[in-house]
């Protein structure tokens, strides 16, 4: 172990528990507008199969849900266990940013999360509908937060420095908000959140459509209608998406040219820059090993033109490079699935076209091995975006070096030992959990969270809705 | 008195108030985990958790907020405080995920083991995070090394006499606001064991605060001054004067068993004046002995920018947490209907 740092440690813990961190929340932001889209067809057309998808995904929100909220309240206290001189100087930025978003979306979620998954039978129907929308609301309002103060690590504005203690010192917060990389970053995040989703449920369609084949049986509405809607979801938002991600790239140029150089692999700035297609970027001899080129391309794809220039690393002094190896894969590998996701959604369509939507194995094999690449294009991107930072915290202001605690490395190893045993075990169990719970099969009158626990009572005050039938077949539960 | 003079003053008080409420809101059902290792039977054990489960979500939140707030508005407390306090943070922070995920997981868990496995994760979650939360407490009272901003202490400085004591006291505070909890919302047999818990529970708890109250000043002789200065100590006499009616009052509810609700709010009203005791003794430190909250505050506009929300948001947060409160009220119990 010759050679790490307390540093190091730090850092890989914090990527370690924000990368189990990002998962959830993005799961429970897409699957929270999917279940709010479930619930209002549900009360405006009547349809039972609405009710018991509703049913069916709500209680896969509730697991997601909990380890979202468990990982982010470690990701609140970790900015100063490790990263305690970055805390005490950009606390006064980033502290009221995440005050904000836990007091206008965390209280919202956790405050009606427990009426949308229990409450149906006390509040009724339409009050019930409002509390799903609501905590729907909170994770998009929650997202924007988050993002609005990472965004500005990437780009900050509307700030001073004290030249005694060297702490930001906030003088616009209109301007830290909406700093200049906010809009992209939080439109490409969103899609990224209901792609993950639309992909999560068009393979859990695809995983009972399949079954329903092999054991000759007619798939049942339900899955029916869950692949489709998902499907229809990936046509719209893969082609959106690849726009966005485009768009980010371009406003990256702008702001992080040396970000772009890394995730690009060019060492010469230029104009007419090829596109490297693959390659091994080289930190120590500074080029791009084993390149496959297109011409043109590259700087067709970041400016537009053909003879816009591209940045290159060598651009930039060698202690100002984020490591290039790292973010030309991710990239890569997010740019790749992307490109899988827009097939499958266009083969979708085919198939809709072609009578073969329902029939077609290939294309259910198709979706369900795209299943996790939401979550993986999203951990890649996120590698893209953060690696491509360094060696900043906050870029071009604060490095990463001078951020750390004056924690020791035996304090930080052994807290990151606890770390990963207790994420996996936790975390693990959890997502087995969720993949047992997708592999059952949506069935009509589809039961509630709550249905193998003991039911409560209202007690000598009944709530209003209380013995109300509720949903077609009579009851919730 | 200007901005950079008040704004921290307010916000140490609304800080104070976002602990507090963390403390006793989470303190009931982080009691109700340690409190499964005096109930074995698993309906009741359902029971106990149902009486939480909508609710535990919102409970926890201030927990964040806390962070949050300390973070934007006291960083340099939050800087110093959390790798003062790493180990007992740490291990708080992981207990936290072990039993915020066993809430769903034991329901969900198909055969009798694992979920014998979850209850445990349950339990054991909710007795360390009680007690790290204690050991914080405890290291925070005794004071903490500070140089040039930065914690200049060593590893095991949390870890003393006194702050195993509080340790101590708060898992055995939290366990009889749980069981207090417990008399509220529950009846017949589990009611009736929970009443019981509470009687020593309660006795043991009083005893704590008695002990942390005279070791308290002996760790630092200046948290006397707000309470033997004339006439400040007409300020707050009333503190130690309202625990002594209090536990007059606890003592007449827990054994007349038409009482289902005093038990708990007496307990609430002993966790809010120990408390404001604790607040009177370190004020106006956040970092006893050497960082106030004016050294510790982050600019003006950033306290400002902050208040301007916190003032409309977090009543607003009160009110429709109690609005979910009333949607899940009355006595939670395993037949369909009351009789």
């Amino acid at each position: 172990m010759d050679g790490v740092t307390a540093l190091d440690l730090a850092r890989c813990q914090f990527a370690f528990t924000v990368a189990f961190h990002i998962l959830f929340p993005s799961f429970s932001i897409g699957l929270a507008a999917y279940l709010a889209v479930l619930e209002g067809l549900w009360l405006k057309t009547g349809r039972q199969v609405f009710f018991d998808l509703f049913q069916y995904w709500l209680k896969i929100f509730a697991i997601g849900f909990s380890m979202g909220v468990v990982s982010g309240l470690v990701m609140s206290y970790e900015f100063g266990t490790n990263w305690s001189p970055f805390a005490d100087k950009a606390g006064s930025v980033l502290g009221p940013l995440l005050a904000y978003e836990v007091m206008t979306a965390f209280f919202l979620e956790a405050g009606f999360l427990g009426v949308m998954l229990f409450g149906m039978r006390r509040v009724g129907r339409r009050l019930h509908f409002a509390a799903t929308c609501l905590v729907s609301l909170g994770t998009l309002i929650s997202m924007s937060w988050i993002l609005a103060s990472n965004s500005w690590m990437q780009t900050p504005q509307g700030y001073a420095i004290d030249p005694h203690t060297g702490r930001f010192i906030p003088t616009d917060w209109l301007k830290i908000v909406f700093n200049p990389s906010f809009p992209y970053r939080l439109v490409h995040m969103g899609l990224a959140a209901f792609l993950c989703v639309a992909l999560v449920v068009g393979g859990t369609g695809a995983f009972h459509l399949l079954r329903a084949a092999r054991r000759a049986k007619p798939p049942t509405e339900a899955v029916r209608v869950m692949f489709s809607m998902a499907m229809w979801m990936i046509l719209a938002t893969a082609p959106l998406q690849i726009l966005a991600g485009d768009a980010q790239g371009l406003n990256t140029l702008e702001y992080q040219p040396a970000k772009i150089a890394a995730m690009e692999g060019d060492w010469n700035g230029r104009g007419r820059a090829p596109e490297i297609l693959f390659g091994i970027p080289n930190m120590q001899t500074e080029r791009t090993d084993d390149a496959v080129e297109l011409p043109l391309l590259g700087s067709l794809i970041l400016t537009h033109s053909l003879d816009g220039r591209v940045p290159g690393l060598k651009d930039f002094a060698p202690g100002d490079r984020p490591n290039s190896t790292i973010v030309f894969f991710s990239f890569r590998l997010m740019v790749g699935l992307a490109l899988l996701m827009l097939l499958l959604g266009v083969a979708g369509m085919l198939m809709r076209w072609r009578r073969r939507f329902y029939a077609s194995k290939a294309l259910h094999r198709f979706a369900l091995s795209m299943a996790p690449a939401g979550f993986l294009a999203l951990l890649s991107g996120w590698v893209t975006t953060e690696v491509g930072r360094q060696p900043y915290t906050i870029y071009g202001v604060l490095r990463t070096t001078e951020s750390v605690s004056p924690i020791a490395l035996p304090g930080i190893a052994t807290s990151m030992l606890c770390f990963v045993v207790v994420y996996f075990i936790v975390f693990g169990a959890g997502i087995a959990m969720l993949l047992r719970m997708m592999g059952m099969e949506p069935h009509p009158g589809e039961a509630g969270p709550n249905v193998h626990e003991p039911t409560r009572t209202a007690g000598t005050h009944p709530g209003p809705a209380q013995g109300r039938a509720v949903g077609h077949t009579g009851s919730v539960e | 008195m200007n901005a950079a003079h008040l704004l921290p003053i307010l916000w140490a008080c609304i800080a104070a108030f976002t602990v507090l409420a963390y403390i006793v809101l989470d303190g009931f059902d982080l009691g109700l985990g340690i409190l499964f290792i005096v109930e074995k039977d698993p309906r009741h054990r359902d029971i106990m958790v149902n009486t939480v489960a909508p609710v535990w979500d919102g409970n926890e939140t201030w927990l964040v907020l806390g962070g949050a707030c300390l973070y934007g508005v006291f960083p340099l407390a939050y800087a110093t405080l959390l790798p003062a306090l790493y180990p007992p943070i740490i291990a708080m922070l992981l207990a936290l995920i072990f039993r915020g995920v066993a809430f769903e997981f034991r329901f969900k868990a198909h055969t009798p083991a694992a979920r014998s496995r979850w209850d445990f994760a349950f339990f054991g979650g909710s007795t360390v995070a009680a007690s790290t939360q204690g050991l914080i407490l405890g290291a925070l009272i005794q004071g903490i090394k500070v140089r040039n901003d930065q914690y200049a202490g060593g590893w095991f400085d949390w870890l003393t006499p006194f702050s195993l004591f509080c340790a101590l006291a708060v898992m055995i505070g939290y366990a009889l606001l749980g069981a207090c909890w417990l008399i509220w919302r529950t009846d017949g047999e589990l009611q009736t064991s929970a009443r019981r818990s509470a009687q020593a529970l309660a006795a043991v708890t009083i005893a704590c605060i008695g002990v942390v109250s005279i070791w308290t000043p002996a760790l630092q002789r200046e948290y006397l001054r707000h309470w033997d200065v004339w006439p400040r100590m007409l300020y707050v006499a009333p503190v130690p004067v309202l625990v002594g009616a209090l536990v007059i009052i606890f003592w007449r509810s827990i054994k007349n068993d038409a009482r289902h609700l005093t038990p708990f709010l007496c307990v609430l009203g002993w966790f809010f004046l120990c408390f404001t005791g604790l607040g009177i003794s370190i004020w106006p430190w956040i970092v006893p002995p050497s960082i106030d909250i004016w050294q510790a505050s982050s600019p003006p506009s950033s306290q400002l920018f902050l208040l301007v929300g916190a003032v409309v948001l977090i009543p607003t947060v009160l009110a429709y947490t109690a609005y979910a409160y009333w949607v899940f009220r009355g006595k939670v119990s395993h037949e369909l209907h009351e009789h």
